[in-house]
């Protein structure tokens, strides 16, 4: 039987890119000393700590909701709090920064375009008249909640954006994470902002630059279905665009 | 006006090969290119149509171009093409559909035997019709 507690040594791999220094990226292997409970978080926390300063990488709360650690761990978007360097000994593990996303530093991403799309699709409630505090709160029904609960997961990781080879080749593309929020707006029964919405989901760049691929759904670490999300709204385009989604969909009715 | 501007002098990386990279997307693409099989059946089909317009004798020589050994081999590797384009695009049919009150495995599973079923019945009709 293995023992647990022993520690082991594992090979972490990293991609490292100095934008004052490197014209392009390059690799760094460390050997780091690890145990069956270490994440390849808490590996590249022990790289910083111990071994070189210099790597730079983002993470917050290490219980894997805040969204923030996001990389590419052995060619696969993961969140490296909730990955575990047992399950990779004894090989190699390759760490990268989260694809199709520029390269800021090391393991670092710019995410100042999927914040753009974030604001396009407006992720807040557009509710068909605007109640005073003392209205009390809107009403919903279980069912009701239930249309949208999934969407309303999504941490803002991006995992779905770097498994998805679409926005890889066109960052024109609004993307799995700012649709499938669009939509838990759009199937929330207190909201009625689909006109206000529906440029971003008809437009090239919105649900029909989706070819899906699929990835994006098996990647999130919070169970969210992008992939749903984006096609059923391939229905809720096309509808809209004959001019049959108000008559079939009469208003309080959600898709 | 977007809020957040990029950040100067962050590293693009290239996005060549980028199939390749991940067997998800070696079975996407392979998904994807069995079409080109179903496109090409489809056009046979439709030539044979054309040919048939055109009279018996155009019709025949059709015929007689599919029973070289090349069309037999295509159309063998365009079976098993389609059979795995039929299977895929089958199982992706749930997130396509809006959402149902139904498991969605039950959407993969009904199509499968539905398609199954009415191979079975084209393939009974023609045994009957050439019998």
């Amino acid at each position: 039987m293995t023992d647990v507690l022993a520690t082991r040594m594992i090979e972490i791999e990293c991609m490292r890119f100095n934008p004052a220094t490197d014209s392009q990226p390059r690799t760094q292997v460390y050997q780091v000393p690890f145990d069956d409970d270490m994440s390849v978080l808490q590996g590249l926390q022990y790289i910083k700590d111990y071994i070189d300063g210099s790597l730079t990488f983002r993470w917050s709360c290490r219980m894997a909701i805040c969204g923030s650690c996001g990389m590419m761990v052995n060619g696969i978007p993961e969140l490296s709090c909730h990955t575990f360097l047992r399950n990779y000994f004894p090989h190699r593990v390759k760490v990268e920064p989260l694809d199709h996303f520029p390269v800021v530093r090391d393991l670092v991403i710019d995410q100042a375009d999927f914040l753009n799309k974030l604001d396009i699709v407006k992720p807040y409630l557009i509710p068909a008249v605007d109640l005073p505090l003392t209205a009390g709160a809107h009403r919903q029904s279980p069912a009701q909640m239930d249309e949208y609960y999934q969407y309303a997961q999504c941490i803002n990781c991006l995992l779905c954006y770097a498994a998805c080879p679409q926005y890889g080749l066109d960052p024109e593309f609004t993307g799995p994470a700012a649709l499938a929020l669009l939509h838990r707006y759009n199937a929330d029964s207190r909201d009625v902002g689909f006109d206000a919405r529906a440029e971003v989901i008809n437009a090239e760049a919105g649900v029909w630059a989706c070819t899906l691929v699929g990835h994006c759904s098996e990647v999130c670490p919070k169970g969210v279905d992008p992939a749903h999300a984006i096609n059923q709204n391939k229905v809720n385009s096309l509808l809209d665009y004959v001019g049959l989604r108000k008559l079939l969909m009469p208003a309080g009715e959600k898709s | 006006m977007s809020r957040f501007k990029p950040v100067a002098g962050a590293y693009v990386r290239p996005t060549g090969g980028w199939w390749r990279k991940n067997p998800y997307f070696v079975r996407y693409m392979f998904r994807e290119g069995t079409a080109v099989f179903l496109t090409i059946y489809a056009v046979i089909l439709l030539l044979g149509l054309n040919r048939l317009a055109q009279g018996e004798a155009a019709y025949n020589a059709w015929r007689a171009a599919l029973a070289t050994p090349w069309a037999l081999a295509f159309h063998a590797v365009a079976l098993v093409a389609v059979v795995y384009h039929s299977i895929t695009w089958l199982r992706v049919m749930p997130k396509t559909a809006p959402r149902l009150p139904v498991d969605p495995a039950l959407i993969t599973k009904g199509g499968l035997a539905a398609s199954g079923g009415a191979s079975v019945l084209i393939i009974a009709v023609l045994w009957w019709v050439a019998r």
